[in-house]
C-alpha cells in the first residue's frame, strides 16, 4: 500500500495568533486609509504631534528588546533572567501607556480635542485603539510572568513565550508604523 | 413503534458512552457550552433557522403593506402593538425598521452565521480528517458571541423607539443623529452593539476555520485533494478575516459620532434651521469603509453555497466535478476581486467618473470567474447519471438563480445603467436572486444532503420535493416581477406608492408579488416539519446514503467526540472519483488506496505508484 504524504502544518495556536494579528492589521489599515481619504478632502486641522510620542516610541522599542531578551533567556533555560526580562517588559509597557496618556494631555494643551475636527479625533482613536490592544498584550505578559514564576517556561516549553514575543513585537511595530504614518501625513 | 424508539435511544446512548469513557459530559457541557464542532454547527443551524423565520416574517409584514396598501391590519395588533396605527395601517417609521431588520437579519444572522457557521463547523473537520477544530474553546466562544449579538438585536424590537431603521447599510448622517428619526435612537445603538458582538463571533470562527484547514488535514489530504466545499469555506473565512475588521472600524467611528460627539461622518448639518457643531467630517467616508466589508460580505454569503453545490452536483451526477482546478481558481479569483469592487455601490455618491469606470471594469471582470463556475456546474450535469435528491434539486435551483440573478449584475455593474437603476427594485430583484435566494438554496441543499450525518436519520424526500418546487417557483414569482417594478422607477424602502400617479399601473403586480411571497414563506413550514420531525423520528440513515466519496461518510452513523473511533483515515485520491472507468462501483471514496483499485487506476496514477516503487504488480494488472 502506498503511503500518503504528510501535510505541511505548523503549531495551530501560533497560527491562530498570526491570523489574529492579520485582523488587527486590517483594523488599522482601514483606519489609516480612512485618515488619508478624509485628509485629502480638506477641512483638515494642522497641529504639532506631541513630543511624548517620540519618548513612547523609544520605550516601546526598548520593551521589544527586553521581550526578545526574555525569549532568548527561556531558550537557554536561564530561569532567573526570564523573570527579570518579562518583569522589565511589563514595567516598560506600563511606562508606555503613561507616556501615551501624557501625549493626550499635550494634545489637549494645544486645543486639540477628541471631539472636534476629525484630524484630532483620528489621533485619539488610533492611539487609543493601539493602547487597547497593548493592554491585551499586557494581560498576555502577566500570564507569561505567572507561568515563569511556576517554572513552566523553559527551552522545552516555549510556545507561550514565543507567542507572547511575536505579539509584543507586532504591537511595537504597529506603534512605530502609526507614529511614522502620523508624522509623514502631518 | 415504541420498541424501535427505545432501541434507538439505547443505541445512541451506547455510542456516547463509548466515546466518553474517560470523562462523562453533563448536559450543559454536551449541548450548551459544547466545544464539539458538530454540536456547535447544530447550534448555529437551529439559531439560523429561528432567525430566518423572524427575518422572513418581517418581509411578509412589509409585503402586506406594499401589496395591499389599504388592508386593515388591525389583526396584527397583538404582535405589533402600537406599530399599528389607529387606522389599522403599519406605522410608516416602523416600516423602515422592518426593511432594515429584514436585511440585517438575513445577511448577517442567517446567510453568514447560519450558513458558514453551520457548514464550516460541521464539514471542515469531518472532510479534512480532523478530530475537531484547532481551538474548540474559541469555536464555542464564536457561537456564544453570535448568540449574545442575536439577543441584543432581538431586544431592540421591544424598545419604545423601535429597532434601527436606516437600512441595513446604516448610512450616516441618518444613522448618526439620534434626532433624525425614531429608529436612530436606542435602536441604532443596540444595532451597533449587536454588530460588534457579531464581528467578534465571525472573526473567532473564521480564524479557527483557516487554521484548521491549513494545519489539521489528515495524511495525504493535500490542497488539491480537498473537496470544493472546503476550498469554499476556507476562502470565505479568509474574506471574513480581511473584511470584518473594516466593518469594525466603520462601526467604531459611527459609535464615536453618535455617542461622543466626534465628526468623522458629520459636517454642515442643520436641524430646524440650527447648525450642528459637527464640522469637517464626511458621510462618504462611511460608505467607503462600509462597502469595503459590504461587498466582500456578499461573497461570504454566496461562496459556501457554491462550495456545497459543487459537492452535491458532482455526487448526484455520479461524475467528477468538471474543471476541479478551474473551480478553485475561480473561487480564488472571486476572493481577490471581491476586495477591489466596493465603489460600484457608490456610483451615485459623487464618486469621480474616472474612478467609477475603473470600479466598473473590475466589477465586470467578476463575471468571468462566476461564468466559469456556472459553466462547470452545467458541464458536470451534462450526460451525468443524475439522481434527483432534494439536495440535488436545490443545488440546480441555485445554479438557476446564480445565472438569472448574475445576468442583471452585468447591467448594474455598468455605472451608466446603475445611475438610473440605483436604489430601485431592480437592485432588490438582482441581489435577492443572485445572493439571497441562491445562497438560501445552497443552505437548503446542504441541510438535505448532510442531515443524515448531522442527526443520523433521513429526511422525507417527498416533502423535500414539495418544498423545493413551491420555493423554487415561488422565488421566481416574487423576484422576477420586481425587475419590471424597478425599471418602472420604484425606489427601494418607500412605505407607500399610492400617492404617485405614475405607479398606479403596478398596483396589481405588487399584490401578485405579495401573494407569491406569502405562499413561498408558508412553504417553508413544510421544511420545518420535515426537519424537526425527522431529527427524532426519521428513518435511520445508512452509512453512506448518497454514495459519496468524502471522508465524513467513513465516520460512525452518529459520530461521537473525536469523529472517528479508531485512527483517522488517510487520503489516497481526490474526492471526485465518480463513475471511474473500470471500477466495480460508481464511486471510490478518498480513503481507498490506489493499490486496492488496480482495475481503475489511470496511467498517471500507475506512474505515481511506480515512482514510489511499490506494488508494481498491481499496477501492471491495471495496465492490462
Amino acid at each position: 500500500m502506498e503511503t500518503p504524504a504528510q501535510v505541511l502544518s505548523m503549531h495551530p495556536r501560533k497560527f491562530l495568533l498570526w491570523l489574529f494579528i492579520v485582523s488587527i492589521v486590517m483594523i488599522f489599515a482601514s483606519l489609516t486609509s480612512a485618515y488619508v481619504v478624509k485628509q485629502s478632502e480638506g477641512a483638515w486641522l494642522i497641529f504639532d504631534l506631541p513630543q511624548a510620542f517620540i519618548y513612547s516610541s523609544i520605550v516601546v522599542l526598548l520593551s521589544s528588546a527586553t521581550m526578545q531578551w526574555a525569549y532568548w533567556a527561556a531558550k537557554k533555560d536561564n530561569l532567573s533572567q526570564i523573570k527579570i526580562a518579562v518583569g522589565v517588559t511589563l514595567a516598560l509597557s506600563l511606562v508606555f501607556l503613561i507616556v501615551q496618556y501624557l501625549g493626550w494631555g499635550q494634545l489637549v494643551d494645544q486645543q486639540v480635542f477628541f471631539v472636534g475636527n476629525p484630524a484630532g479625533s483620528f489621533i485619539y482613536v488610533l492611539t487609543g485603539l493601539h493602547a487597547f490592544h497593548l493592554a491585551a498584550g499586557i494581560v498576555f505578559l502577566i500570564i507569561v510572568l505567572i507561568s515563569t514564576l511556576r517554572f513552566k517556561v523553559h527551552s522545552k516549553s516555549m510556545t507561550q513565550i514565543e507567542m507572547c514575543t511575536t505579539f509584543w513585537h507586532f504591537l511595537s511595530g504597529l506603534w512605530i508604523y502609526l507614529y511614522l504614518f502620523l508624522l509623514l501625513n502631518n | 413503534m415504541s420498541t424501535t424508539a427505545v432501541h434507538t435511544n439505547e443505541h445512541i446512548g451506547h455510542d456516547d458512552a463509548h466515546d466518553h469513557e474517560h470523562h462523562e459530559l453533563n448536559f450543559v457541557e454536551k449541548y450548551i457550552f459544547s466545544t464539539d464542532h458538530k454540536t456547535i454547527a447544530k447550534q448555529f443551524l437551529i439559531t439560523g433557522i429561528i432567525w430566518a423565520l423572524i427575518g422572513g416574517g418581517l418581509s411578509i409584514i412589509f409585503r402586506l403593506q406594499l401589496g395591499f396598501p389599504d388592508m386593515n391590519l388591525e389583526w396584527l395588533r397583538p404582535i405589533l402593538g402600537k406599530w399599528i396605527t389607529s387606522t389599522g395601517q403599519i406605522d410608516s417609521e416602523f416600516y423602515l425598521a422592518l426593511v432594515t431588520m429584514h436585511g440585517t437579519i438575513m445577511v448577517f444572522f442567517v446567510l453568514t452565521a447560519g450558513l458558514s457557521g453551520t457548514f464550516s463547523n460541521f464539514l471542515i473537520p469531518l472532510q479534512i480528517g480532523a478530530r475537531d477544530m484547532a481551538s474548540g474553546f474559541l469555536n464555542m466562544l464564536s457561537y456564544w458571541f453570535f448568540f449574545v449579538s442575536g439577543v441584543v438585536m432581538f431586544i431592540s424590537f421591544f424598545i419604545e423607539t423601535g429597532p434601527a431603521s436606516a437600512g441595513w447599510t446604516v448610512y450616516p448622517p441618518l444613522s448618526a443623529l439620534p434626532t433624525a428619526m425614531q429608529g436612530s435612537g436606542l435602536g441604532m445603538t443596540l444595532w451597533l452593539v449587536a454588530m460588534v458582538f457579531f464581528i467578534v463571533s465571525s472573526l473567532l470562527g473564521g480564524i479557527n476555520y483557516v487554521t484548521t484547514v491549513i494545519n489539521l488535514r489528515t495524511q495525504g489530504m493535500s490542497f488539491f485533494r480537498l473537496p470544493l466545499t472546503i476550498w469554499a469555506f476556507f476562502l470565505t473565512a479568509v474574506i471574513g478575516i480581511l473584511s470584518f475588521p473594516v466593518l469594525f472600524s466603520a462601526a467604531l467611528l459611527l459609535v464615536f459620532d453618535r455617542s461622543f460627539g466626534t465628526s468623522f461622518y458629520l459636517s454642515d448639518i442643520y436641524i430646524g434651521g440650527e447648525a450642528l457643531p459637527n464640522v469637517g467630517g464626511s458621510p462618504i467616508l462611511y460608505q467607503h469603509l462600509f462597502w469595503f466589508l459590504g461587498h466582500p460580505e456578499v461573497y461570504i454569503v454566496i461562496l459556501p453555497a457554491l462550495g456545497i453545490t459543487s459537492e452535491v452536483i458532482a455526487t448526484n451526477s455520479r461524475k467528477p466535478i468538471f474543471g476541479y482546478k478551474a473551480m478553485i481558481l475561480s473561487l480564488l479569483g472571486i476572493t481577490i476581486l471581491s476586495f477591489v469592487v466596493w465603489a460600484h455601490h457608490m456610483f451615485v455618491s459623487g464618486l469621480s467618473p474616472f474612478l467609477g469606470s475603473i470600479f466598473m471594469f473590475l466589477t465586470l471582470i467578476i463575471a468571468v470567474p462566476s461564468a466559469v463556475k456556472a459553466f462547470n456546474y452545467l458541464t458536470t450535469l451534462w450526460r451525468g447519471n443524475i439522481i434527483f435528491t432534494p439536495a440535488m434539486l436545490f443545488s440546480i435551483g441555485l445554479v438557476s438563480f446564480f445565472i438569472s440573478g448574475g445576468l442583471t449584475g452585468i447591467f448594474l455593474g455598468n455605472s451608466a445603467v446603475d445611475i438610473n437603476l440605483h436604489d430601485t427594485y431592480f437592485v432588490v430583484a438582482h441581489f435577492h436572486l443572485v445572493m439571497g435566494s441562491a445562497s438560501f438554496f445552497g443552505m437548503m441543499a446542504g441541510i438535505y444532503h448532510w442531515f443524515p450525518k448531522m442527526f443520523g436519520r433521513m429526511m422525507n424526500d417527498k416533502l423535500g420535493y414539495i418544498h423545493f418546487w413551491l420555493t423554487f417557483v415561488g422565488v421566481y414569482l416574487v423576484f422576477f416581477p420586481l425587475h419590471y417594478i424597478g425599471m418602472a422607477g420604484f425606489p427601494r424602502r418607500y412605505y407607500s406608492f399610492t400617492n404617485f400617479d405614475a405607479f398606479q399601473d403596478f398596483t396589481d403586480l405588487n399584490t401578485f408579488v405579495s401573494v407569491a411571497a406569502i405562499i413561498t414563506f408558508s412553504a417553508q413550514f413544510i421544511f420545518l416539519f420535515n426537519f424537526f420531525y425527522n431529527i427524532f423520528r426519521g428513518r435511520k440513515a445508512p452509512a453512506n446514503p448518497w454514495g459519496s466519496n468524502t471522508l465524513e461518510w467513513t465516520t460512525p452513523r452518529v459520530p461521537g467526540h473525536g469523529n472517528w473511533e479508531g485512527d483517522i483515515p488517510k487520503v489516497y485520491r481526490w474526492p471526485y472519483d465518480y463513475s471511474k472507468p473500470g471500477a466495480p462501483e460508481d464511486f471510490i471514496p478518498q480513503h481507498i488506496p490506489l493499490t486496492e483499485t488496480p482495475e481503475s487506476n489511470l496511467p498517471h496514477e500507475v506512474e505515481q505508484l511506480k515512482e514510489e516503487g511499490i506494488e508494481v504488480k498491481a499496477a501492471n494488472a491495471g495496465k492490462s
